[in-house]
């Protein structure tokens, strides 16, 4: 194991960049919570509707991307380069499957009517799963991306700050679904 | 100058001058007519010098973007400029058009202006900021295109960096959004609705990819730090402005009958838009620390680093202060936000094309690097002038909209209108001579051409 690991992991700009973006789902988040004690019935009512077991496989797809991009992250590390494209490739299989099901329950909604003017408990869910869908396409470019880079052999064991600077962001799309499932699909 | 061709820059900076003195004095008019409603009336009424006074201002900024365009492209693509004649055509067509329709505006009424130019056939007049007549609006998509031809060609030819590469997509989103200024629906809500895709997209969206790129350069040219670097703030800066910038358009659509939604959109994502210009900021300041040499324009680094400060003050912070909905909804269209309006366009937009100018015309008048020492001093002595003026008006202006929003809208007992408006006449008489010292300024900025001679400064 190289130990020359440095503070913050990957660029410094990606870690901006993800404070900014954290900062958008922090606000959105409080203004969920703080929108929800006025409205809980209405809340309660309509989170009922969500299909809790497709965001539960969401969830596992997630962490398990996580786990693959970890791995690539090891795999560098180790001058594997030739592992390190596969365990992305895997990441973004992952984040595939993801945006599959968020898809089918997007198309389960439309086929209700539902949109961001059927309530307020709606406008918010699907604000903040869109937003954070985007988010997960955006993470799936980083990835594929670093990937490219990696199969070109722009990354070494000495030299791999591409690699920690996607699976930073990765990491981000992640953390921020595993506040939102509770919060917005559990949380009664 | 590295490049010939990159000589055409200077008339278009002269002409933004040209034309920044007459958005100056129309303004001077204008704030008298608060307090002195029939000041020059009927000659100039309120609304013509208004009119007058925005679209100066637009045209000027638009002059002042090409002339940086122009300058930095072939500098940055290491080639001439793919044609330096085509810039020059450009540049009297677009004047002599401008020209045309100030003076329309001046000296027939508008309703005759808008028949004289043929506006029934293609009705686009007689909307704020867009009240250029129609074939004003299509000579400007004709001089934008040849423009961006221009440079898009001299980009292609030559060396592509980030920064040339940002400043082309800002420039084609400008070119872009334009496009709506020719959709005019009866439908009120959507004539709005897309009369922001033109106003809001350009100045807190496209506009901002300009800001950065223009801003960038000089500070590679300045300060000497590694271009990557650089490139890197660029990025993450205009990531975050377009993310803000784009959904934040929903900070326009509260009130005019879009759907509610809009209200949470818009409140959240433009809450964000400071965070690009407090960005720059951070990154003016770390990047003129980090020097790796003391460039003799002391004067472009000046105000390179005060665009950073006075677009975060007056587009962030001014901004983010009435953007939340449940504040718009008292706030809406006071005074606030024209505090809000001078400063940022003064902060982000004036200041980026002044920081240009004032790096560029050294060299376009064919001196080493920069002006003489007495004349920078006088230039400095311009910046403070104007940038401190601009802050009182801003100050001002905000006392103005405090005051009218609480006795308008938020006191139990609400003042009509014109009532509120004698209250707080003592804030427009303020406002007022903060405008004329600006003026005064703005001759100053002018002198600083004509002072100090030829002869080189040693850093």
């Amino acid at each position: 194991m190289h130990d020359h690991r440095t503070y913050p992991p990957g660029d410094l700009a990606i870690w901006i960049f993800i404070l900014a973006e954290l900062l958008v789902f922090a606000i959105f988040f409080a203004a969920y919570a703080f929108t929800r004690v006025g409205h809980v019935e209405l809340f309660n009512t309509y989170q009922q509707t969500l299909d809790t077991n497709a965001a539960l496989a969401n969830t596992l797809a997630l962490i398990t991307s996580s786990y693959f991009v970890m791995r690539a992250v090891a795999a560098i590390r180790e001058d594997n380069i030739k592992h390190c494209v596969r365990w992305l490739i895997a990441a973004i299989v992952m984040g595939l499957l993801f945006l599959l099901i968020k898809s089918a329950e997007y198309a389960q909604h439309y086929s209700h009517g539902i949109n961001l003017r059927t309530n307020i408990f709606y406008m918010f869910y699907l604000s903040l799963t869109f937003f954070h869908f985007m988010h997960v396409i955006m993470g799936m470019v980083i990835l594929a991306s670093v990937a490219f880079m990696a199969r070109r052999g722009k990354y070494s064991a000495a030299d791999h700050t591409g690699v920690h600077t996607g699976a930073s962001y990765w990491h981000m799309v992640d953390m921020v679904w595993l506040i939102l499932f509770p919060l917005v699909y559990v949380m009664r | 100058m590295k490049y010939q061709s990159q000589a055409v820059a200077k008339p278009y900076f002269v002409a933004a001058i040209g034309l920044f003195v007459g958005q100056i004095l129309f303004g001077v008019i204008l704030g008298l007519q608060y307090v002195i409603g029939d000041f020059l009336f009927p000659e100039i009424p309120f609304n013509v010098a208004r009119m007058v006074h925005t679209n100066l201002l637009i045209v000027w900024l638009l002059f002042g973007f090409m002339g940086a365009s122009y300058y930095l492209v072939p500098e940055e693509s290491e080639t001439e400029l793919f044609s330096p004649k085509l810039a020059l055509i450009t540049f009297w067509v677009f004047l002599v058009a401008g020209a045309l329709t100030v003076l329309g505006y001046l000296l027939v009424p508008y309703a005759t202006l808008a028949e004289m130019t043929g506006n029934s056939l293609l009705p686009t007049m007689g909307r704020e900021f867009l009240e250029q007549p129609t074939i004003t609006k299509i000579g400007i998509v004709i001089v934008a295109l040849a423009f961006i031809f221009n440079i898009g060609m001299t980009v292609l030819k030559g060396r592509k960096t980030v920064v040339s590469l940002v400043l082309l997509i800002g420039l084609v989103g400008l070119a872009v959004f334009f496009l709506f200024s020719f959709y005019n629906p009866d439908n009120l809500v959507l004539d709005k609705y897309y009369w922001w895709w033109v106003v809001h997209l350009w100045v807190e969206g496209v506009w901002e990819l300009i800001l950065g790129s223009i801003l960038a350069f000089v500070l590679i040219k300045t300060t000497g730090v590694d271009r990557e670097v650089i490139e890197k703030w660029l990025y993450v800066i205009i990531a975050l402005a377009l993310i803000t910038g784009i959904i934040g358009t929903g900070h326009h659509y509260y009130w005019i009958g879009a759907p509610e939604y809009w209200q949470w959109w818009g409140s959240i994502f433009s809450a964000l838009e400071p965070l690009p210009f407090f960005m720059m900021t951070v990154f003016a300041f770390n990047m003129v620390n980090r020097r790796r040499r003391n460039h003799p324009n002391q004067a472009a680094v000046l105000w390179a680093l005060g665009t950073a400060v006075m677009a975060f003050l007056g587009a962030g912070v001014w901004g983010f202060m009435h953007t939340l909905a449940p504040i718009n909804y008292y706030t809406h269209g006071t005074q606030i936000t024209a505090a809000h309006g001078h400063m940022a366009f003064y902060g982000a937009y004036v200041m980026i094309v002044l920081t240009m100018i004032s790096y560029a015309m050294p060299m376009l008048r064919g001196r080493d690097a920069a002006n003489s020492g007495m004349s920078q001093v006088v230039e400095m002595w311009s910046f403070w002038l104007m940038t401190v003026s601009m802050v009182f008006i801003t100050l001002f202006l905000t006392g103005a909209g405090v005051l009218q929003t609480y006795l308008q809208r938020y006191t139990d007992d609400p003042m009509p209108f014109m009532v509120v408006q004698e209250k707080i006449e003592i804030f427009y008489w303020m406002r007022e001579v903060a405008g004329v010292v600006f003026l005064l300024g703005l001759f100053v900025y002018i002198a600083s051409f004509f002072i100090g001679g030829k002869e080189p400064e040693e850093a």
